[in-house]
């Protein structure tokens, strides 16, 4: 992302957390959270190499973002239709690093999806994340049919869809948006506009520097958000979930992040990104900034940090070694769940 | 029983359901108010109200997707694509996701919806309100295919179909809707979806057919049996999951195969019939399987004798059973 392109973007400074009402237990909770979503992630790579983990694609510099949403919504509640970047998203609602490293080695007990499907498509019942395909947008236009079924039914429930900037050029986030404002629906739509889809940078995806700014067209409110700063995100989509559960519709918000890695394992973003561009980007560490924020008002120690470091670390090697070990799918069964079984 | 068309058991079967469950809605384009371009939700908006009976925006893959999401979450949608030439927008949210949903969560999740699509010719439909799509979604795995010829299936099959949990694509055949009469069964009777049904006992010849063409060969097996032809004409109802069983239980009998349908020939979902007589019975055929199909051009004209001529109609299929049962 550029310093330009942030200039442009800028928006108001961030409630602090004591505006936010948000004490230090959960903001411990937030920073923990996206330190384990970091180190899982990095894990995967290390087993990539060790040619442990075939496929790999990452969640590197979106974290605040999504820790920051996750924790406007209610666990169990409310819905996720996620995408690949997600991690963090999912191990804020609930996904454990082993549920999650176990569809890193494709094995039986994957909750995700058996070991059948690459890695980051996430699904887990439990926590109400819903089964990803590989194709992007198509999980918007669920979301709005999950909003639909808890708007007609009184649920309360509000419905999350997540994707990327080059996402939103499909047809399925225009009729997902359109039919989400026509009904006034409890969905919201986060865009993690990390700037490329691949390698397609964001100005040849879209006309508009924001795509918060197609919101209107949609009848929604749409919010333009620095995503790298957790507090900013928490806020945007505390007002968005507000609205969503007292009948006033749907929001979509524009979350600016950094995308850390390549595109995924199979990509070497090298080739097409200028090295000045990188290394500022990685400067910018959503992580870091947070951990900034918490020393800068004495919430979190230097000490108390390297435990959290650690306790990470230890949940990431107790989590590999349990998924390494667990056994793998049968052949046979390839054939299963095709329709729903007898009984 | 009652008797009624095939378009008065598919709303039979809709009201039903939704009042026997209140989990069942309706969505699609003119489904409201007007009660569909062919009336098949006729008075259910005024029965059940807006949010169950909805009207959506002109965008065949939110309609589908949409209904995957509601059934995600506890409803049971019936989705009217308005004319199966327009479901192929929405081609992705049914085959990449409908059909795919339980898979790859390993059974975690289902997707019981209902897709119901009018299709075929003979209309003056042109080449986009006259198609056969029945072959790109038989092709699946995931999903059952569903095409009823007579009103108690119609009925039946889409009631079965609302109680399936898992996708079911029911197409139904709009020169069927009015023009084919008969019982309409209780609120109580479902047709299985899988079975195939022999509509008539015959010795000579096995013809397999779906939609209106069972009515043509129906109409070709009376005309060829007063030449001494005799002709098992088998209506199957459900194409995927296939009733391989009852075709080649019927082509050990006759010896001799053919199968009839509207769309084009190749790649047709005959092919795939022709193949497992070919694998599962050669030892039964005394000569190959025939195919009457539409042409291979890429639709239907509007045209009268053009599209006469896109069609098989009881006189081609009467004279393709003469010349198998002389081969």
């Amino acid at each position: 992302m550029s310093d330009e392109r942030d200039g442009r973007t800028a928006t108001s400074p961030a409630p602090s957390h004591v505006q936010l009402g948000l004490g230090r237990e959960q903001l411990l909770t937030m920073y923990r959270q996206m330190v384990l979503a970091r180190a899982i992630d990095r894990r995967m790579w290390v087993l990539n190499r060790q040619g442990k983990a075939p496929f790999v694609i990452s969640g590197q510099g979106h974290e605040a973002a999504q820790v920051g949403a996750a924790h406007a919504l209610e666990p169990g509640k409310d819905w996720l239709c996620p995408y690949y970047r997600d991690l963090a998203f999912c191990l804020a609602l609930g996904m454990t690093p082993l549920d999650f490293l176990l569809s890193v080695y494709a094995r039986a007990a994957d909750p995700n999806s058996g070991g059948r499907q690459m890695p980051s498509h996430f699904g887990l019942k439990r926590a109400r994340i819903i089964t990803t395909s590989s194709v992007v947008a198509t999980q918007v236009v669920h979301a709005a049919g999950l909003a639909y079924a808890s708007k007609v039914r009184g649920l309360g429930e509000v419905a999350v869809a997540c994707l990327g900037e080059g996402s939103t050029s499909e047809g399925d986030w225009h009729e997902a948006l359109n039919f989400a404002g026509v009904h006034q629906l409890p969905m919201i739509c986060i865009v993690q506009d990390n700037d490329y889809a691949i390698s397609v940078p964001h100005r040849l995806q879209m006309s508009v520097e924001s795509v918060a700014s197609r919101a209107v067209g949609y009848g929604m409110p749409g919010l333009p958000v620095d995503g790298g700063d957790l507090l900013a995100m928490y806020s945007a989509m505390r007002q968005a979930v507000e609205r969503a559960r007292s009948g006033e519709g749907p929001t979509l918000i524009d979350a600016k992040v950094a995308r850390f890695t390549s595109h995924s394992s199979d990509d070497d973003q090298r080739r097409y990104r200028p090295q000045e561009e990188l290394e500022a980007m990685l400067r910018k560490d959503p992580i870091e900034r947070f951990r900034i924020y918490l020393q800068r008002h004495s919430l979190l120690s230097d000490p108390e940090d390297e435990s959290i470091q650690r306790e990470a670390t230890a949940q990431v090697d107790e989590a590999v070694q349990q998924a390494e070990a667990a056994p793998s799918p049968d052949v046979a069964d390839l054939a299963r769940h095709v329709f729903a079984e007898e009984g | 029983m009652a008797q009624g068309t095939l378009i008065e058991g598919i709303r039979e079967a809709m009201a039903e359901e939704m009042e026997r469950d209140d989990r069942v809605w309706v969505l699609g384009e003119d489904v409201g108010r007007k009660g569909g371009v062919f009336l098949a939700t006729e008075g259910l908006h005024a029965r059940f109200g807006g949010d169950r009976v909805l009207d959506t925006p002109l965008a065949e893959s939110a309609i589908v997707g949409v209904a995957i999401g509601s059934a995600l979450n506890g409803l049971l949608p019936v989705a009217e694509i308005q004319f199966a030439d327009f479901i192929h927008p929405a081609f992705d949210q049914i085959v990449s996701e409908a059909a795919r949903i339980r898979y790859r969560s390993n059974g975690e999740f289902g997707c019981p919806i209902v897709i119901r699509a009018p299709y075929g010719g003979g209309v003056h439909g042109g080449l986009y309100h006259s198609q056969s799509v029945e072959a790109f979604y038989s092709h699946v795995p995931g999903l059952k295919v569903v095409i009823p010829s007579t009103p108690e299936d119609a009925k039946g099959l889409l009631k079965a179909a609302i109680r399936d949990p898992d996708p079911v694509l029911l197409f139904e055949h709009k020169k069927c809707y009015r023009l084919i009469k008969g019982e309409l069964p209780g609120s109580d009777h479902l047709t299985p979806i899988g079975p195939a049904a022999v509509r008539q006992e015959g010795d000579k010849i096995t013809c397999v057919a779906w939609g209106l063409m069972v009515h043509y060969c129906l109409e070709a097996a009376t005309t060829v049996a007063e030449e001494g032809i005799s002709v098992e004409v088998i209506d199957l109802r459900t194409l995927s999951p296939l009733d391989k069983k009852t075709i080649l239980r019927s082509v050990e009998k006759t010896a001799r195969a053919m199968v009839v349908h509207e769309d084009n020939l190749t790649g047709g979902f005959g092919a795939e019939i022709a193949a497992i007589i070919a694998g599962e019975g050669f030892e039964f055929l005394d000569a190959p399987v025939v195919r009457v199909a539409g042409p291979d051009v890429p639709a239907m004209p509007f045209n009268k004798p053009q599209e006469d001529a896109f069609m098989p109609n009881p006189t081609r299929i009467a004279q393709a059973m003469r010349d198998l049962a002389a081969y």
